[in-house]
C-alpha cells in the first residue's frame, strides 16, 4: 500500500517537472518567434530605406541617364516586387548598386554634386545595414528552427501553428567604391 | 540613446576588453549618448562616473587558469537593479558565454539586447555541459557582433548563429601624433606585452635574436610589459643580454612613443590571439609590422599587404625577415605608408559609427530593454510563467 503511493508520487513529481519544463522551452520558443518578428521587421524597414535612397539618387539628375534607368528600374522592381520575388528583386538591385557604383569616380562625382554628400552618406549607410539586418535575421532563424527540429518540440507541438521560419537569402554585397573607407 | 554596457572582467584589472569599452564608452558619450557601463570592481576603486560597480570579481579555477568572475545571488540582484533603474533603449554584452556578469546580464534582461564575442576560445567542456543552459541565455541576443572574421567563424562553429564582423577600435591618431623619442631609435626592434606569458612569443624572439645580431650587431630589442626580466634572457649568451633594454610597464603615453620609435615591431605571439589590437596600434603608429602567420593577425594584415608575416613559432624565419627589413628602408617605408592608409578602418570615427548602426538596427521599431520577468520573476521560477 505504502509502495504504491511512493510510486503515485515519485510519478505525480516527474509528471510536474516533465510539464514545468515543456512549459520553459514552448517560452523559450515564443521568445524566438517574436525576436524573428522584430529583426524580419527591422530588415524590412532597412530594404526599403535602401530602395529609396537609390530612388531619390536615381531622380535626382546627378548620375548619368543610362546609371539612373539602370537603377530606378531596380529600386521600382524591389519596392513592388511579392513576396516570393522579394529575395532575387533585392539581390538585382544589389547588382544594379555594384554595377554603378564600381568606380571610386562616380561615388566621387555623386559628393560634388549639391547635396551629394548627405546622399552619398545615406546610401553608405543604408547599404551596410541590409547585410547587418539580414544576419540578424538570419541568425534568430537558426536558433528558432534548432529548437523547432527538436524533438521535444515536435512531439508536444510547443510551436503551436507558427509557421516554420524561413532565412531570407538575397545577395547583399555592397559597392566596393562605397563602403571601403580605406582609401 | 541610452546605453547599457557590461563589462565581464574586473575594471582594476588592465585588460583588451576593458580598454575598449572604456574607449567605447567615452566615444559614445562625446557624441552625446547616455552610457552606463556595469563592471566588477572592489567597492574601494576609484570609478569613472559612467560606471556601476557589480561587486567584486571572486578568484576561481577556470578553464584551466583562475579567473576573477561574478556570479550568485547578490550579483544577480545588482544585475537586476542596474538593468531596472537604467531604463536602457539598449544593453551591450561582452563575452556573454563567460560565466560572468555577461551571462548573468543576458539571463536577465530582454529587449534589444546586442553581444560583442571577443576571444575564440576552443570549446570547453564545460561549454559542452552546460550548452542547453547558455544557448538559453543566448538566445535572447537580437545581435552578435565578432571582433575578427576568425572569432566569427570560432563562434559559427561552437555556438551556431551568425554574426557581423566589427574589428576593435583604436584611436588612430593618437599613436600617429605621438612624439618619437631620441633613445628608443636607431636600429630597434620593438616588443610589447606580458613576458611571462609564453603565449605572447617573447621566447621565439629570443631564439631568433643571435641570428639577428650576427647579423647586425647594432641592433637594439627593446620590451615593454610587465614579467621577470632575468628569466627571460636566460636562453640568451651572456655577451648578448646587453642588446635587450627592459622598459617595464608602460603607460599608454609611452606605448604610442616607443611605437613611434622603432625600426620594426615584431609580434611573436603563438596562438590565443582572437584580434590583435597592438598590431593595429603599431600601424597607427607608423612602425613597419613583423607577426607570426594566426589568422588573426594575417587578417588584421590584411594578408601581408599592410606588414609582413612570417611562419608561426620559426625562429629562423622570423630572424630572416627582421635582418631583412633592418636592411631595406625602401621597404620599411613602403610598410609604413600601406600601414597608416590601412589602419583607418579600425578608427573609433569607422568603428564607433558601425556599432551605433547595430544599435539602430535593433531597437529600430522595439521596446526598451527591462528585466526578464519570464527567467527572474518568482512565477518563472516556480515555473508558471509562459507568456
Amino acid at each position: 500500500m505504502t509502495a504504491t503511493l511512493i510510486w503515485t508520487l515519485v510519478a505525480v513529481v516527474v509528471l510536474v517537472a516533465i510539464g514545468l519544463y515543456l512549459s520553459w522551452t514552448a517560452g523559450r520558443l515564443d521568445r524566438l518567434h517574436a525576436r524573428i518578428d522584430a529583426t524580419r521587421a527591422a530588415l524590412d524597414a532597412q530594404l526599403l530605406r535602401r530602395a529609396s535612397v537609390t530612388q531619390e539618387l536615381a531622380t535626382s539628375g546627378v548620375l548619368d541617364p543610362a546609371a539612373s534607368i539602370v537603377l530606378y528600374e531596380a529600386a521600382h522592381a524591389a519596392r513592388q516586387a511579392e513576396e516570393e520575388q522579394r529575395e532575387v528583386a533585392e539581390s538585382e538591385l544589389s547588382q544594379a548598386l555594384r554595377a554603378v557604383f564600381a568606380e571610386p569616380q562616380q561615388v566621387e562625382a555623386v559628393r560634388e554634386a549639391p547635396g551629394g554628400v548627405a546622399a552619398a552618406r545615406e546610401l553608405t549607410e543604408a547599404v551596410r545595414r541590409v547585410p547587418m539586418a539580414r544576419r540578424f535575421h538570419n541568425d534568430a532563424v537558426g536558433a528558432a528552427r534548432r529548437l523547432r527540429e527538436h524533438r521535444k518540440v515536435r512531439w508536444f507541438r510547443l510551436a503551436g501553428h507558427a509557421p516554420f521560419p524561413m532565412a531570407f537569402e538575397m545577395d547583399d554585397e555592397p559597392p566596393a567604391a562605397l563602403v571601403d573607407r580605406a582609401a | 540613446m541610452r546605453i547599457g554596457i557590461v563589462c565581464p572582467y574586473s575594471w582594476d584589472v588592465p585588460g583588451g576588453v576593458q580598454f575598449h569599452i572604456r574607449d567605447l564608452a567615452e566615444y559614445f558619450i562625446r557624441l552625446g549618448h547616455e552610457v552606463s557601463v556595469l563592471a566588477p570592481a572592489d567597492d574601494d576603486t576609484p570609478l569613472p562616473p559612467y560606471v556601476v560597480s557589480a561587486g567584486r570579481a571572486v578568484p576561481v579555477p577556470y578553464n584551466g587558469s583562475v579567473a576573477r568572475l561574478n556570479f550568485g545571488f547578490l550579483s544577480a540582484a545588482r544585475v537586476r537593479r542596474w538593468l531596472h533603474d537604467g531604463a536602457f533603449d539598449v544593453i551591450h554584452i561582452h563575452e556573454p558565454t563567460s560565466p560572468s556578469l555577461g551571462l548573468l546580464a543576458c539571463w536577465a534582461a530582454q529587449g534589444p539586447i546586442v553581444a560583442t564575442f571577443h576571444t575564440s576560445n576552443p570549446r570547453s567542456r564545460a561549454m559542452i555541459a552546460a550548452y542547453s543552459i547558455l544557448q538559453a541565455a543566448l538566445e535572447k541576443i537580437s545581435a552578435r557582433i565578432a571582433v575578427s572574421e576568425y572569432a566569427r567563424r570560432t563562434l559559427v562553429e561552437h555556438l551556431g548563429g551568425d554574426a557581423v564582423v566589427i574589428p576593435n577600435g583604436v584611436d588612430v591618431d593618437f599613436f600617429a601624433k605621438a612624439e618619437p623619442k631620441a633613445e628608443w631609435q636607431g636600429d630597434t626592434i620593438g616588443f610589447i606585452g606580458r613576458i611571462d606569458e609564453p603565449r605572447k612569443g617573447l621566447p621565439v624572439l629570443m631564439r631568433a635574436l643571435p641570428k639577428i645580431l650576427a647579423e647586425r650587431p647594432g641592433t637594439r630589442l627593446l620590451v615593454a610589459g610587465r614579467g621577470d626580466e632575468e628569466e627571460a634572457v636566460e636562453s640568451l649568451p651572456k655577451e648578448l643580454r646587453a642588446r635587450v633594454e627592459f622598459l617595464g610597464m608602460v603607460s599608454d603615453e609611452d606605448k604610442a612613443r616607443l611605437l613611434r620609435s622603432v625600426d620594426l615591431y615584431v609580434a611573436p605571439n603563438t596562438g590565443g590571439e582572437s584580434f590583435g589590437i597592438i598590431l593595429v596600434e603599431a600601424m597607427s603608429a607608423g612602425a613597419p609590422v613583423l607577426a607570426s602567420d594566426l589568422d588573426a593577425f594575417a587578417q588584421v594584415l590584411d594578408q601581408g599587404a599592410a606588414g609582413e608575416l612570417f611562419a608561426n613559432e620559426d625562429a629562423d624565419a622570423l630572424a630572416e625577415a627582421a635582418v631583412r627589413l633592418l636592411g631595406d628602408p625602401e621597404r620599411r617605408a613602403e610598410l609604413r605608408e600601406r600601414g597608416s592608409a590601412h589602419v583607418r578602418r579600425f578608427d573609433w570615427s569607422t568603428v564607433g559609427a558601425d556599432i551605433l548602426s547595430v544599435y539602430e538596427t535593433v531597437t529600430d521599431g522595439t521596446t526598451a530593454v527591462a528585466a526578464d520577468e519570464k527567467t527572474t520573476g518568482l512565477r518563472a521560477r516556480l515555473g508558471l510563467a509562459r507568456d
